[in-house]
C-alpha cells in the first residue's frame, strides 16, 4: 500500500461509501447532485464557488474535481486563481478578525 | 508554422499506428462494438444517406492542434474537378437533401466556387465548414460572405471559445482576432442576424482534455459575451467532442491524457446516442473519391465495409443503405454524455 494519506483514484470511490451506510449515502449524493443543478445560480457559477471552498477546505479530491469542472465549463485561469484569492482572503481574515478578540482580552488584562 | 504530422513523417500520421494505439486497450476496455450490443445494437446500420459530406482537400491556412485531419499549409491533398464531377451526379439521388462541404479549409480548392454553384443548381442544402480566418487570409476570399449568401450556403465556424486565450491556444496565435473579424463581416452580410434563412452556426469543442459542457448553456453563454463584446450574433451552437486521432491523439499521448480521456469517453457513454449518431444518415468522401461511414472513418482510412462500393465511381446508394457500418474505439467519442455529430450533441 502506498505511503500517504490521499490517493487520486479514491475519488473515484467516493460512492463506495455506500457500502457500509447506504439510505445514508444516498441521500447525500442526491442532495448534492440537487446542490448543482442550475437553479437560481447556473452550473457554471456553482463549480467556482465549489473550487473556492475546495481551497479553503483544503480537500485534494475536491480541488482535482472542481479545477478539472470549472476549466471545462469555460472559467480562465484568472478567474479560476481570483476564485482561490477570495477563498485565501475569507481565511485569512477570518484569522485576523480574531485579532480584535486577542486585543479585547490583552485590554482586559493590562494595567 | 507548425508542420502537419504527415510532413514530419510523423508515427501517427499512419492511420494503422492510431489504430494499434487506439484497439490496444482492450480488453482493459469494453470494445464499443460489444457496448453498444448490450442494448440490442448487434451492429450499427444506416437509416438512409440524407448527408453527403465531402473532403475537397486537406490544405488549410490554419494548423489546429486538434484537428483530426492533420491539416495546414502543407497539405497538398486537393479534390480534382473530374472527381467533383463524380460527386455531382451521386448528389442527384433525392434522398440526399444536404452537402457538407469541409477540408481542411474547402475554399481553398480552386474549383471550390465552381462546385458550390454546380451543387447548387440540383437544388440541395449547401453547409460550408468555413474556419472564419480564411475570409481574411487573402484579398481575394473577402467576398466569401457574399458568395455564401448569393448561394444560401449555411456556415459552420469552429470558435473553441469567446475568449481570445482559449481559442489561441487551440488553433493558433491571432486566430480568435481574425475570427471576431470575419464573424463581424458575416453579420454584415445577414449571416446570423435574422430569420432571412442565412444561417450561420458556431462550433464549440474542447481546448483541452475533457468533454464539451452542455451545449445549450454553452450556447446562452456564446450569444451573451459575442453580442456584449463584439456585437456579432448567431443561430445556434454546436458542441462537439475532440476524437482520440490524429493530431488530437498525439496532444492526448504527449500530455499524458491518452489513458484518462479514453476512460472518459467510455465512462460517458450514453446509449440513447446511439440511434442519432452522424454515420447513420451521413456518408464521407474524401479528396481522391473514396467513400467513408464518416470524417474520422475517413481519417483512419477506414473504407465502407464490403459489399458497399468503396469508391464513387461506383457509387449506389442502396447497397450503402444496407452497410455495416465499421465501428472501432474512436466511436466513443460520439457516444459519450450528450453525444456529438457534426451538428453537435444527438441526446438529450
Amino acid at each position: 500500500m502506498a505511503n500517504h494519506y490521499y490517493n487520486s483514484e479514491d475519488l473515484g470511490k467516493f460512492g463506495n461509501i455506500g457500502e457500509y451506510q447506504k439510505p445514508l449515502a444516498d441521500k447525500f449524493f442526491d442532495y448534492y447532485g440537487e446542490v448543482f443543478k442550475n437553479g437560481a445560480l447556473t452550473e457554471k457559477e456553482k463549480s467556482l464557488i465549489a473550487l473556492a471552498v475546495a481551497h479553503a477546505v483544503q480537500c485534494p479530491y475536491c480541488i482535482d474535481a472542481y479545477s478539472a469542472d470549472a476549466y471545462e465549463k469555460g472559467y480562465s485561469q484568472q478567474q479560476m486563481m481570483e476564485a482561490v484569492h477570495v477563498a485565501a482572503a475569507i481565511k485569512g481574515g477570518a484569522v485576523l478578525v480574531h485579532g480584535v478578540q486577542m486585543m479585547n482580552k490583552v485590554k482586559e488584562i493590562a494595567m | 508554422m507548425i508542420k502537419s504530422l504527415k510532413v514530419l513523417n510523423h508515427n501517427l500520421s499512419n492511420a494503422d499506428n492510431q489504430l494499434s494505439i487506439l484497439e490496444n486497450e482492450l480488453p482493459r476496455q469494453t470494445a464499443f462494438r460489444n457496448k453498444i450490443a448490450a442494448f440490442g445494437y448487434t451492429a450499427l446500420q444506416p437509416s438512409g444517406i440524407e448527408v453527403f459530406q465531402i473532403n475537397i482537400g486537406k490544405m488549410c491556412n490554419q494548423v489546429c492542434k486538434h484537428c483530426h485531419v492533420d491539416a495546414g499549409p502543407d497539405r497538398k491533398e486537393i479534390m480534382t474537378i473530374e472527381t467533383m464531377q463524380l460527386c455531382l451526379v451521386a448528389i442527384q439521388n433525392p434522398t440526399i437533401k444536404t452537402v457538407d462541404l469541409t477540408g481542411g479549409a474547402p475554399e481553398l480548392n480552386p474549383n471550390f466556387r465552381w462546385f458550390v454553384t454546380e451543387i447548387k443548381k440540383l437544388g440541395k442544402h449547401i453547409i460550408v465548414r468555413c474556419n472564419l480566418t480564411i475570409i481574411l487570409a487573402n484579398k481575394k476570399f473577402n467576398d466569401l460572405p457574399d458568395f455564401f449568401k448569393l448561394h444560401q450556403v449555411e456556415v459552420v465556424s469552429s470558435l473553441p471559445s469567446f475568449t481570445a486565450q482559449r481559442t489561441d491556444s487551440q488553433r493558433g496565435d491571432g486566430v480568435f482576432n481574425d475570427s471576431i473579424k470575419a464573424l463581424q463581416m458575416l453579420n454584415a452580410v445577414g449571416y446570423g442576424v435574422a430569420n432571412n434563412g442565412l444561417i450561420l452556426n458556431l462550433v464549440y469543442n474542447p481546448a483541452g482534455a475533457f468533454l464539451p459542457p452542455s451545449q445549450a448553456a454553452l450556447e446562452t453563454e456564446y450569444k451573451t459575451e459575442l453580442f456584449k463584446n463584439f456585437g456579432i450574433t448567431f443561430n445556434s451552437l454546436f458542441a462537439i467532442t475532440n476524437m482520440p486521432i490524429s493530431r488530437y491523439l498525439d496532444y492526448l499521448l504527449v500530455s499524458g491524457n491518452y489513458q484518462k480521456y479514453m476512460d472518459k469517453l467510455i465512462a460517458a457513454f450514453n446509449p440513447s446516442a446511439i440511434n442519432n449518431v452522424m454515420c447513420r444518415n451521413t456518408i464521407s468522401v474524401s479528396w481522391d473519391g473514396f467513400l467513408y461511414d464518416c470524417d474520422f472513418n475517413q481519417m483512419l482510412d477506414l473504407k465502407v465495409k464490403y459489399p458497399a462500393p468503396q469508391h464513387l465511381s461506383e457509387f449506389n446508394i442502396q447497397l450503402l443503405n444496407t452497410r455495416n457500418i465499421v465501428l472501432k474505439q474512436h466511436c466513443y467519442g460520439c457516444t459519450a454524455g450528450a453525444g456529438s455529430s457534426c451538428g453537435g450533441a444527438v441526446a438529450i
